[in-house]
């Protein structure tokens, strides 16, 4: 099975899974992304899945996202209630009890800190997902990307391949170790054709879910009646070859914890050319050192025929 | 074991006791041929067995540990670490210094070297035992080791790199165990299970040259994952395969050299002549081999860093690291080893090659814990996860040493 294959096999899968359930929920979300929308899959990209446009400036960081999250997903309560802003002391990953976290960050010649929202960024050519070896992640055709626990081995290379740092891993338990991390509640919510829990709660309107693409232009539309407002950017754009995430900042992305040396290029083209090579390894080095077998054993084999032709001679 | 010698006692080399009629049992062919009084005399005399002793009885607790509370327990576990020195040492330091399998196995059924016969079955071992341990580092480090056989049934992932390891792993260890049969037929008497194994045996060993490359190449592509995680000097998405492979042929010779040192000094009552008598001249050769890796290898490195343009970073204290690791790791060995053979010198060549198996450990243990993450914050590995790495480290020396004192691998079965 290729890449190509197998990418698509999981857009079906996760199509008709929608397609199944999401019917009256057809007014607040648009249709699923047509399957046979070939070209855009060869390039690996999903413009038509949707996506969450999150806006810096409007993040107040109340942590309802945090809280909503919490109960979403059944996790544990935390040491500390979601009302506590003694959270923002640190800056905080997601772990095994947290899908999402916000971070402070204040800003030099500020008053006013920056708020930033953490999870799964949902990529359009997941590191997770090329990297797992047994195939526990999906890219589902609406975007969102989705992980079986029931097949994950605990190999954690995931967690090496996420440009983001966001898979979580829970060590703590010793039977039932698995990851954690977003999956813009696709089994509870997207399935169903609601938005993800923190977007639907969050009462400042930071986060937009919708079209990829009309995400986009939002985002550059909110840039251009806004002069000076925003860093004139979309983070997840092109990031890593495009996240279903997106953000728009008041300062600049490396100030609030983004990692602005990504590149565009999705973290599967790195490893490309190693798999490149496999398939001539395979084929060249039987062929090869037989050769150099045959050769290296030449004379040994002329030496014997010699004595069998002497021997017949004899006789 | 030294005593028992010096007294006139000779181990099992042959399946026929001294009178040329009666066979050895079983059990006396696994007490060496030593009655057991006898062998529990040695076994308690031997120091060795008391160091390893102390290491079981605090580590295997550790190890049970583990598996009672999790991970947490034994390693730091960070979410941006995920892997710590259980696969650090165990998987990446592991498998190149086992490398000398497939190196031997290729020079003497390929190449037709038949001089390197006589340690081609260490070599063998080496690489069989440093598979099967690496695996067993990595069940210790599995979240889920129940799950181990799901990416060859369960659930197929192929488009990854850790497939191929995985698949290429598990088929050259089976490899390896056929390619050590000869010796364990001949031990418990089985000629046509090793006339079997004979007839297929080209077959087996460009097989492992096939799987050696790919999943040595594939441990440095795991890495490609993480272009902004691994230092530039250390990460090279074109060459990282190639510099883990290069590394891994010195360092499987370097190995090689340092297991027949140490079977020669505190094994000789094991060794037979046609061993003894020819492993000084052997030295020098898989010092040559290694030398010749050495210098691939310090080129390859260089063209690493100019095909990505990472010179800026030579002057940084990474850097700094960097040139300390190929001046030691590299140059060091490679000048030695050179001196060494220029002058035929075994005691240095023995040096060098102990320097190049630690120049490896270091290089594996920068890209995986120390130059990973490095705009993050190294991690220090939990004294518990330290204890259980040496615990399994014992238990592989136990092994390795089992097997040696009875398979004829260092001695030639006297079989007619």
């Amino acid at each position: 099975m290729n890449r190509r294959n197998f990418l698509k096999g999981g857009l079906a899968g996760g199509a008709l899974t929608f397609l199944g359930k999401g019917k009256e929920a057809a007014a607040s979300v648009a249709p699923p992304p047509p399957v046979s929308d070939i070209t855009m899959l060869k390039e690996g990209k999903y413009p038509r899945g949707m996506g969450v446009l999150y806006d810096l400036s409007r993040c107040i960081g109340c942590r309802t996202c945090e809280a909503i999250c919490n109960k979403e997903h059944h996790l544990p309560e935390p040491d500390l209630p979601f009302d506590d802003t003694s959270v923002f002391e640190r800056v905080r990953r997601t772990h095994e009890g947290a899908r999402t976290v916000v971070n402070r960050y204040k800003i030099k010649g500020q008053e006013n800190p920056v708020f930033r929202k953490v999870q799964c960024n949902h990529c359009a050519e997941p590191g997770c997902l090329s990297s797992c070896f047994v195939n526990a992640y999906t890219k589902t055709a609406i975007g969102a990307v989705t992980y079986n626990e029931k097949v994950c081995v605990g190999c954690r290379t995931c967690m090496i391949a996420c440009p983001f740092y966001v898979p979580a891993y829970r060590y703590s338990s010793a039977f039932n170790p698995i990851i954690i991390k977003c999956t813009m509640c696709y089994n509870t919510r997207l399935v169903k054709g609601e938005p993800p829990a923190c977007v639907a709660a969050c009462p400042r309107d930071a986060m937009n879910f919708g079209k990829r693409e009309d995400l986009i232009y939002m985002a550059h539309q909110r840039i251009r009646i806004n002069p000076g407002k925003y860093v004139e950017h979309v983070y997840g754009e092109k990031e890593v070859g495009g996240t279903a995430w997106m953000y728009l900042s008041p300062v600049p992305f490396e100030q609030v914890g983004f990692d602005t040396t990504l590149g565009e290029k999705p973290i599967f083209s790195y490893v490309k050319e190693f798999l490149s090579i496999v398939p001539m390894v395979l084929t060249i080095w039987p062929a090869l050192f037989s050769g150099f077998y045959l050769l290296a054993t030449r004379k040994e084999s002329q030496k014997i025929k010699q004595q069998d032709i002497g021997e017949e001679g004899k006789k | 074991m030294n005593k028992f010698v010096a007294e006139g006692f000779k181990p099992i080399t042959s399946p026929y006791k001294e009178d040329g009629k009666t066979k050895w049992t079983i059990q006396e062919k696994l007490l060496l041929g030593l009655s057991t009084p006898d062998y529990i005399t040695q076994l308690i005399r031997n120091p060795l067995n008391w160091v390893f002793a102390l290491i079981f009885s605090v580590g295997m607790p550790l190890v049970a540990l583990r598996f009672i509370k999790g991970l947490s327990f034994v390693t730091h576990s960070s979410y941006d670490y995920p892997w710590g020195l259980f696969l650090g040492w165990g998987l990446f330091v592991m498998v190149p210094l086992s490398a000398s399998g497939f190196m031997l196995g290729t020079t003497v059924e390929v190449f037709g070297r038949k001089d390197f016969k006589p340690i081609e079955r260490l070599a063998l071992l080496n690489g069989l035992l440093g598979y099967l341990f690496a695996v067993v580092f990595l069940q210790v480090d599995l979240g889920q080791p129940w799950r181990l056989i799901y990416p060859m049934v369960v659930s197929l992932g192929p488009q990854a790199v850790l497939f191929l390891v995985a698949w290429h792993v598990a088929t050259y260890l089976s490899v390896q165990v056929a390619e050590l049969v000869p010796a364990f037929a001949e031990l418990f008497d089985m000629p046509r299970t090793k006339k079997f194994i004979k007839s297929m045996v080209i077959g087996l060993t460009i097989s492992g040259i096939i799987l050696s490359t790919l999943h040595q190449g594939a441990l440095g592509a795991l890495f490609t994952y993480a272009p902004g995680k691994l230092h530039p000097l250390w990460y090279s998405s074109t060459f990282m395969w190639f510099h883990f492979f290069c590394s891994a042929i010195f360092g499987g010779l370097s190995m090689l050299i340092v297991v027949s040192t140490i079977c020669k000094y505190f094994m000789a009552w094991r060794c037979d002549d046609n061993f003894l008598n020819n492993i000084d001249k052997l030295t020098m050769s898989l010092a040559k081999g290694s030398a010749m890796a050495l210098i691939t290898y310090l080129i390859i490195k260089i063209i690493g860093v100019a095909h990505d343009n990472d010179w800026i970073y030579l002057v940084s204290g990474w850097g700094q690291w960097f040139l300390i690791e190929l001046l030691v790791g590299t140059i060091v060995p490679l000048v030695l080893f050179t001196v060494a053979i220029r002058t035929n010198n075994v005691g240095l060549a023995r040096f060098a090659a102990l320097i190049a198996v630690f120049g490896i450990a270091l290089n594996r243990l920068n890209t995986v814990l120390i130059a990973f993450n490095w705009q993050l914050y190294q991690e220090i590995p939990h004294p518990r996860e330290i204890g259980i790495v040496i615990t399994i480290y014992t238990l592989y020396i136990a092994t390795y040493r089992f097997c040696l004192a009875r398979m004829p691998l260092l001695y030639t079965w006297k079989d007619k």
